[in-house]
């Protein structure tokens, strides 16, 4: 019965493989895919900056939905709250696009903070209603103050200042885009070192079982704001980003549909996985351009089409291609050795 | 000496149904306590106010000597008492070495945003002990859906002696385990620290009367008899209201 501890170094080198060497690997990867786009696709920057910034607004939201099992078509909220503040910080002075996206941050997860008080209490469908309901309270604000948010008519004027006063933002969007690239990269980093740590894993006990996780001594509801709370940070900088690299900031950043959609991005990468919300994200906005640009008229019901085939036969979304790929990798290996 | 848990008075009703009514129970450290009762007796009720799960509707518990009686589940199990559940439940999604490393960092408060704790090698190497003391360690790397629901079983009871109890509620961990594997639970169970005060409710009685030095016997919500394993056996209302019924079919299918 006492099975020999097979060799302790063996097991404590399983226990480092999984950490920190993978995921800057994969940051890597990533980083140089968004390089390499920069030079083949120079006349795509504003669409792969779309792309980045969909990315990061999916990944935030992966980590509630994917990582703690909450459910809320009312992300926007938080990306709105940073797109709003990040505007209007910039319409009233403040240029420094840092330090927009800084403001962007402590706004989504201020909002993150007074709606995830009120949406973790509850679970399932009345948790959902109560999303829906803070972001039209939300959006109905923002509409409201139209004095300083300008309403349905939108924020404009947002004229952000030089990437730290070296690097304009120009006409051709490089600035733009190099700028994004790096502040998702750098997030990505830090958001796979989050889910991989303790507490990610703790968050991912919550979302399968909170009676199980109650016995281990752990208690729920602040462990799930805490995460709510980063997510709005993350959320409230992809919206700041798109304020900054647009120049403008409309109600939609704070709709239902810009909710929906990012959900519909991460099933379609696959939840609970950064990479799949990462690769939901690209292969929607990506696909939704191409399919477009081809068809003005049908290019909805392909998009509908895509999802049915992938959600239909990838429930867990096309990420999950790669780790069957990977597994039948490592089995050929195994059997070579 | 204040006993190390100490149940008085406990009484619970739900409606018209009594589930639990006067019940007291004291338990010190080292004592292997049995609870037994047929089906509906409120076994399970009685594990859950203990645990916090549930609230009496009077009476009081207390853990070395401090009352907590209207404590939150979650800081008894930081004081030291802990439970298992009678039907697994395991996080499908989780290694066998995660569900183990989990409970420790939660155990020492490690697994908050902001903590830094032991490094992870520390914590690795703890899980690998308590995975091996009970004959997991091949397992670790395996998601805990994987395995074999004995195994599933054993890894409830490394999930628990991961948070360091002093007193421990086991809630059958023998039920569902096929006959074959129950000898492992068992070994599992005389392994298990001396010190550490039990308290299991089971209904497969050759492990009851193997294991516990004591025997509490409930019936509709009442202690019917307390006693050494062989009293409790002899006494004539135990055997009408429980071992009668149950002496030729002693485990379920």
């Amino acid at each position: 019965m006492t099975a020999a501890i097979p060799n302790l170094t063996a097991w404590r080198k399983q226990a480092a493989s999984a950490r920190i060497g993978r995921d800057v690997v994969g940051v890597t990867i990533v980083a140089l895919a968004g390089g390499a786009a920069y030079f083949t696709f120079p006349d795509d920057l504003a669409l792969l900056r779309s792309v980045m910034i969909a990315a990061l607004f999916v990944l935030s939201l992966d980590l509630v939905v994917g990582y703690c099992g909450v459910a809320t078509l009312g992300h926007a909220a938080l990306y709105g709250a940073g797109a709003y503040a990040a505007g209007i910080a910039c319409v009233r002075g403040i240029v420094d696009p840092l330090m927009l996206l800084g403001i962007g941050a402590i706004a989504g997860g201020l909002a993150a903070l007074i709606t995830g008080s009120i949406i973790l209490r509850a679970t399932g469908l009345p948790q959902l209603v109560l999303s829906i309901a803070t972001l039209e309270l939300g959006r109905e604000a923002a509409n409201k103050a139209s004095r300083i948010t300008g309403g349905s008519d939108g924020l404009t004027g947002i004229e952000p200042g030089a990437l730290l006063g070296l690097f304009t933002f120009d006409l051709w969007g490089r600035t733009a885009y190099l700028f994004s690239l790096i502040v998702l990269v750098v997030l990505l980093f830090l958001l796979l070192r989050l889910v991989r740590s303790p507490f990610g894993l703790l968050c991912r006990g919550i979302k399968e079982d909170r009676i199980r996780i109650r016995s281990m001594g752990a208690s729920v509801f602040p462990q799930l704001l805490k995460m709510y709370v980063v997510s709005g940070m993350v959320a409230g900088i992809a919206g700041a980003l798109a304020a900054v690299t647009t120049g403008v900031v409309g109600l939609d950043s704070l709709g239902f549909e810009k909710s929906a959609m990012a959900i519909v991005m991460l099933v379609l990468g696959g939840a609970g996985s950064l990479y799949g919300a990462l690769t939901g994200a690209a292969v929607f906005v990506v696909f939704e351009h191409v399919v477009s640009s081809i068809n003005p008229f049908h290019w909805l019901s392909m998009v509908g089409a895509l999802l049915i085939v992938v959600v239909l036969f990838l429930p867990r979304g096309l990420w999950s291609l790669a780790g069957q790929i990977e597994r039948r990798l490592l089995r050929l290996r195994g059997v070579g050795e | 000496m204040t006993p190390l848990l100490d149940v008085r008075g406990l009484h619970k009703a739900f409606g018209g149904l009594v589930v639990a009514s006067d019940i007291s129970l004291a338990l010190n450290p080292a004592d292997r306590v049995a609870l037994i009762g047929p089906n509906g007796a409120g076994k399970t009720s009685f594990v859950n106010m203990v645990s916090g799960a549930l609230a009496p509707s009077s009476g009081s518990v207390s853990l070395a000597g401090r009352d907590i009686t209207h404590m939150p589940e979650v800081r008894r199990v930081r004081l030291g008492l802990v439970r298992t559940f009678q039907v697994s439940r395991l996080f499908r999604s989780l290694t066998v070495r995660e569900h183990v490393e989990l409970a420790i960092r939660q155990r020492d408060g490690e697994a908050g945003i902001f903590s830094r704790g032991r490094p992870n090698s520390a914590v690795s190497d703890e899980a690998a002990s308590h995975l091996d003391a009970l004959g997991l360690l091949p397992d670790a790397g395996r998601l805990s859906r994987e395995i074999a629901y004995g195994q599933q079983r054993l890894l409830e009871l490394a999930i628990a002696m991961a948070l360091a109890p002093k007193v421990l509620l086991l809630d059958e961990p023998a039920a569902g385990v096929p006959h074959d594997e129950t000898a492992r639970i068992e070994r599992a169970l005389d392994r298990l620290p001396p010190s550490l005060a039990i308290l299991m409710i089971e209904h497969d009685m050759d492990l009851v009367f193997r294991f516990a030095s004591r025997v509490v016997v409930l019936a509709s919500g009442r202690v019917i008899g307390d006693g050494a394993p062989a009293e409790v056996a002899d006494n004539a209302r135990v055997r009408e209201a429980y071992l009668g019924s149950y002496a030729h079919a002693r485990r379920k299918p």
